[in-house]
């Protein structure tokens, strides 16, 4: 069927939203052919983003796991993560479609800054909804969103995290969906979003299998990247899936360990529901109640999971993961200290699974990294963590 | 009653309420509650007090994540959910209750995938249960679950939007049964002081396409805005405004309420 991923993805939405993701649909189906729309595209790229992104050596941290490691530096983009290579390509479809109003969900805050920050450069009105947990813990975002002209709604309700907040948009655009455009910020939510969002990202993938090969003449053993929603993932993981000897993993969030239940490892531990619009693997109880997630990281600590990385782990296509709070702040302080690279949070998670698996490559092989965001925006959230006694 | 003598075995439950509706030139009340709010016990009550004044009964099962409804049922839902409600508690409120009234179950699609398609259609017919609105399950979004209810006992309810276009009206409708529940306004649910512009030509629009009966809800709050909306449709839903009184104010004064809803949609 059209918009799946295997059985998952699809578009389980209330009916009022229904006509605009037809047209969406149809608006993406007919911009996927247009070579107009993507040279306008990757000329926003290069002009606001900085791209192509560097592909840098970790040689200390190779040491460390006894093998070449390469980063793809998403961290060095403006705004400081690979989310605003999204935001640009749905703003400039929002563009196309008329509609003058953005509004979006944000966890740790990335995605709500890059929204804010195409939305100024394109002089479209804004609103980002996010959960009052993480407004609290991710304040700088915030102020940064605030600055850039966009309105920051706290949400109040449910878990007050990105679960919520996203409820929170698609009620705002059931309400005013004939003005407004819905930039989610991940690969999930209803057909079109988690193939379009994939597309918009798989320049991380395609860039870097071409500096890889550029590089050292033979593509990487294997490529890892943090999970939560899974855009970066999804996104690099594009460049590859056609490599069959490229080995593809996921990591996402244990939190305080899968066994006590305060986790965000949907691949790992949750079961097929729908949530947010699509079928896709979603931590729930017996009854089909949301869990809430759980991660040290805002961003991370999200119930469901794109459709199509539930397709790719069904598949057995890319292999999924776990990394706990602590090992992935261990992880953020290590990368510190040895590559000079402050990551983001959610990062350091599938940093913290490479070093987790050192003996797994030898010293001739190579390890790619998304290196998805840069981590200045949790570095008080940090230091708290690491003053609380656990 | 003359049409219903035509009435064949097989019509459903709800048929028969819209006929003899219909037979009466009598606006239908459809109330909304959601199940085990705010207590389990006043949640009963409720529902035995609403079904005296209701053609129709929708039945809330609640869900977390309920990102069609309003702040009203947001947070009825989430009081039902502290109170343990399930699917399962929901259907046995239900039969507990012994309702004149058909009874709508009306929820998302992932308490019913996760309780099973299958087993919640034979359970809910045996607890009596004539339709299903799944909220997150527009036309066309699962055949294959959608074919499931529609050769079941159960009637698959229909929303129909403002948004919805002409070709997709006519195709939504179709597969419709029971009755068609048109949504008057862009938005979620909740009480609203005013109803939508131009609703009677939305209704008249989804008249043009279909025979089954019209139920209009999504804000309408007062006795005054049921009867204008009465004027045009077959029936009124009233969810959000009743949940804040029976909330607020007690299953007394929720009955109370309704009665007052009733008195104006029966007023000649």
């Amino acid at each position: 069927m059209a918009g799946r991923f295997g059985p998952y993805g699809g578009r389980y939405v209330p009916e009022t939203l229904v006509a605009a993701l037809d047209d969406l649909t149809e608006l993406y189906d007919a911009v996927r052919a247009d070579a107009g729309f993507w040279a306008e595209y990757h000329a926003l790229l290069r002009d606001v983003v900085g791209r192509p992104s560097a592909l840098s050596t970790a040689p200390r941290l190779g040491e460390l796991i006894g093998t070449q490691v390469l980063l793809k530096r998403e961290d060095l983009n403006h705004t400081g993560a690979h989310k605003i290579n999204n935001a640009i390509g749905q703003a400039l479809l929002a563009r196309r479609m008329g509609k003058r109003r953005i509004i979006a969900e944000t966890g740790a805050g990335q995605h709500g800054v890059a929204t804010a920050t195409v939305c100024a450069r394109f002089g479209l009105e804004c609103v980002v909804y996010m959960g009052e947990v993480d407004v609290a813990r991710q304040a700088l975002n915030v102020y940064r969103m605030q600055l850039l002209g966009a309105t920051v709604v706290p949400v109040s309700s449910g878990t007050r995290t990105l679960k919520d907040a996203t409820n929170e948009a698609l009620r705002d655009w059931v309400t005013n969906v004939p003005t407004t455009h819905y930039i989610i910020g991940s690969v999930v939510g209803p057909d079109p979003f988690p193939r379009m969002v994939r597309d918009f990202q798989s320049v991380i993938g395609i860039e870097a299998r071409a500096q890889v090969l550029e590089r050292g003449g033979r593509l990487p053993d294997t490529v890892v990247a943090c999970v939560g929603g899974g855009s970066n993932a999804i996104g690099i993981f594009a460049g590859f899936l056609g490599d069959h000897d490229v080995e593809l993993v996921g990591v996402e969030a244990a939190g305080k360990g899968i066994a006590s239940g305060h986790h965000s490892a949907t691949l790992s531990a949750g079961r097929p529901g729908v949530l947010h619009g699509s079928l896709s693997y979603l931590l729930q109880d017996a009854d089909g109640q949301v869990l809430p997630a759980h991660s040290v990281s805002a961003g991370l600590d999200y119930p469901g999971v794109g459709p199509e990385h539930s397709w790719l782990r069904d598949e057995r296509r890319v292999t999924y993961a776990a990394v706990d709070d602590q090992d992935a702040l261990a992880a953020f302080q290590l990368m510190a200290r040895l590559e000079g690279i402050i990551p983001a949070l959610v990062t350091a998670h599938a940093i913290a699974w490479m070093t987790r698996s050192r003996g797994r490559w030898n010293a001739d092989q190579t390890v790619l990294l998304c290196l998805s965001g840069r981590g200045d925006k949790d570095v008080a959230h940090v230091a708290v963590q690491l003053q609380e006694p656990s | 009653m003359g049409s219903s003598l035509a009435t064949i075995s097989s019509e459903s439950a709800l048929a028969a309420v819209w006929d003899a509706l219909r037979e009466r030139r009598r606006a239908g009340l459809v109330p909304y509650l959601t199940a085990g709010f705010p207590t389990p016990g006043d949640s009963l009550a409720a529902l035995q007090a609403a079904d005296e004044h209701a053609d129709v009964l929708e039945v809330g099962v609640p869900f977390s994540d309920p990102l069609a409804d309003g702040p009203t049922i947001q947070e009825s839902t989430f009081r039902a959910l502290a109170n343990g409600t399930t699917l399962a508690s929901t259907l046995d409120l239900i039969v507990r209750a012994q309702l004149d009234s058909p009874v709508v179950l009306f929820t998302y699609l992932n308490p019913v995938l996760q309780y099973g398609i299958p087993r919640l259609l034979r359970d809910a017919a045996h607890a009596g249960v004539a339709g299903l609105l799944l909220t997150d399950l527009p036309a066309g979004a699962d055949p294959g679950i959608e074919g499931l209810v529609q050769a079941s006992p159960l009637d698959l309810i229909r929303l129909v939007a403002p948004t919805t276009g002409e070709e997709r009206l006519a195709r939504s409708v179709a597969g419709a049964q029971g009755f068609v529940y048109l949504i008057a306004r862009l938005g979620v649910t909740g009480a609203s002081s005013t109803l939508a512009q131009d609703l009677a030509g939305s209704i008249a629009r989804v008249r043009a396409a279909t025979r089954l009966p019209i139920a209009v809800g999504f804000g309408v709050s007062t006795p005054e805005q049921a009867r204008e909306v009465a004027r045009h449709a077959d029936g009124v839903v009233i969810g959000s405004a009743l949940v804040d009184v029976l909330g607020r104010q007690g299953v007394a004064a929720s009955a109370r309420f309704l009665a007052s809803v009733r008195a104006a949609l029966d007023a000649p």
